[in-house]
């Protein structure tokens, strides 16, 4: 009896401590860039490109690595998310979800997830050695694009996966074709966790250094097309923290505080953003 | 004048990969009738209900042989699109599933998916079936809003609603009582009985009294065999077969 409500207490502890250390370097990592970052934080940081002498001391911000990111991310969500949710529907709603051919794909999501993101930008590099490309957005689109695919397919996996099989067949019963039933109640019903698995792949994307190392370069320019080379915001914090001038160092902190503003922004949008539609999941 | 034959089904036999799900099934299922399908659990139903409107072969390894005719129409034949069967032959599920949109959507889905865009016609549609489903009067007022937050009653009836609006000839109905309370079920089997003017209907149900208020024509299935048809009350007032004498009379369920 005793023994039991101590297991009980036990676990409680445990949990707490999980809870605790979760949020406590959440906490910590928001409070050493917002100590670090905000002293250095000027409006010129999210207005201006680096001007001569930026990684100096002297003056510019990192309006190239915003930009930069912002279309890099963009790019690379959209294209991974054309490839992963055809396949993810088709898994789901013309295949059995437990067919043969459907836990194949997953491993092979699996198996992808677990490459370093290095690893793609080294893939991604030989591709343009071979096409005789030189580091350009497209090319940064491009390695980002395959770094998020594992992640977005598989978890938009999970999340259709959940949509109820009733639901499908009272949308056949009416006549409706596969593809109709896949797009106006598949995607409808699973669309908050859709959501979810779309900004769990971006946020991994856009806070990638080492894919687009090789790929995207890096430049002091804003790029205005896709063959140019694109700076982001992950190298931006990289260079400003590898020089040996401590202003130049706050800086990098305060370019992880306007990333850490970007990731925010951008799921608080796409949550109002679908906020209308959700309402009508059945639960 | 006996009525007229709806649905003809000849040999029809279902495979889940090797073991037989349905076993030569050989029936007629007259028009503007209530057929029941009874049986013990697991003996077939549902499969044999599902199997008219072709929804068991969505899933991988069933296998479907033997034909069935809707009218003229043979519903295997490749020259017809499924959704056109579906179309013709609606389903009424064991839990109301209402899709992820409002009544009103809920209710024009099948419409609009056979093509009718027009405002007006799809106001029309949505206020008629959801008469007939007897779920006007409660809705009338909040038809834009989600139809998940209906009671479960009145989801089902939603969903008979839904079903009607695509104009089947015929209504398949899955133990469409069985997650309702007494008064929900009540007021489904009243439409029911009002839709056959109408409608052709065949109703899978394991609650054997539902079943002596609704039939008009029984078919009793035992391990994936059609054991005895007949009129209501040839099966139930004078059952030929024993296994239908001792499943009537509560000895195998």
């Amino acid at each position: 009896m005793d023994l039991r409500r101590a297991e009980e207490g036990l676990f409680k502890g445990l949990m707490l401590a999980s809870m605790v250390l979760v949020l406590g370097s959440l906490a910590l990592i928001l409070g050493v860039i917002l100590v670090k970052g905000l002293p250095a934080m000027s409006l010129d940081m999210i207005t201006q490109t680096p001007k001569g002498g930026y990684y100096l001391g002297k003056e510019g911000g990192i309006l190239n690595a915003i930009l930069g990111s912002l279309w890099l991310t963009l790019g690379a969500t959209v294209l991974s998310l054309a490839i992963a949710l055809p396949v993810v529907l088709y898994l789901n709603t013309w295949r059995d979800a437990r067919s043969r051919l459907a836990t194949l794909t997953r491993l092979s999501f699996d198996i992808l997830w677990g490459i370093p993101s290095i690893v793609y930008g080294a893939f991604g590099f030989t591709l343009m050695l071979l096409f005789g490309l030189r580091a350009s957005l497209l090319a940064g689109i491009l390695a980002i694009a395959l770094l998020m695919l594992p992640i977005m397919a598989r978890s938009l996996d999970e999340v259709v996966r959940m949509v109820p099989r009733d639901l499908l067949e009272a949308s056949y019963a009416l006549g409706a074709t596969r593809w109709e039933t896949a797009v106006r109640v598949v995607v409808r019903q699973a669309l908050p966790g859709l959501v979810t698995a779309v900004l769990l792949a971006m946020g991994r994307g856009i806070g990638d250094a080492a894919a687009v190392l090789f790929t995207a370069g890096f430049t002091d320019a804003v790029p205005t097309s896709l063959l140019q080379p694109a700076a982001t915001l992950p190298l931006a914090i990289f260079f400003q923290l590898g020089t040996p001038f401590p202003a130049v160092q706050a800086r990098a902190y305060a370019s992880a505080l306007i990333l850490t503003v970007v990731i925010l922004g951008i799921s608080l949008a796409c949550r109002l953003l679908t906020r209308r539609l959700v309402k009508n999941v059945v639960r | 004048m006996p009525p007229e034959t709806h649905l003809r089904i000849r040999d029809l036999c279902v495979k889940y990969g090797s073991s037989y799900g349905l076993k030569n099934i050989t029936a007629d299922i007259p028009a503007q009738r209530i057929t029941v399908i009874i049986g013990p659990s697991g003996c077939g139903k549902t499969t044999l209900l599902r199997s008219l409107n072709r929804l068991v072969d969505t899933r991988e390894g069933v296998t479907v042989s033997g034909q069935i005719f809707v009218g003229e129409q043979e519903i295997h034949d490749p020259a017809h699109y499924v959704t056109e069967i579906r179309k013709r032959v609606g389903l009424l599920a064991q839990r109301p599933c209402p899709l992820p949109m409002s009544i009103y959507d809920n209710v024009a889905y099948g419409p609009r998916l056979h093509g009718t865009r027009d405002r007006a016609t799809l106001d029309r549609i949505v206020e008629h079936t959801l008469r007939e489903g007897a779920l006007w009067e409660e809705v009338k007022d909040r038809l834009h809003t989600p139809a998940s937050a209906l009671s479960i009653g009145q989801q089902q009836r939603l969903c008979l609603a839904r079903g009607l609006a695509v104009e089947p000839e015929v209504l398949l109905c899955d133990e469409p009582t069985s997650a309702l309370d007494p008064h929900s079920s009540l007021h489904i089997e009243q439409r029911f009985l009002a839709l056959k003017e109408r409608y052709t209907i065949v109703m899978v149900t394991h609650i054997l009294r539902q079943a002596r208020r609704l039939a008009d024509h029984v078919l009793f299935l035992y391990l994936g065999e059609l054991i005895e048809q007949g009129s209501a009350e040839e099966v139930f007032g004078n059952p030929q077969h024993p296994l239908t004498r001792q499943y009537l009379s509560g000895t195998i369920s």
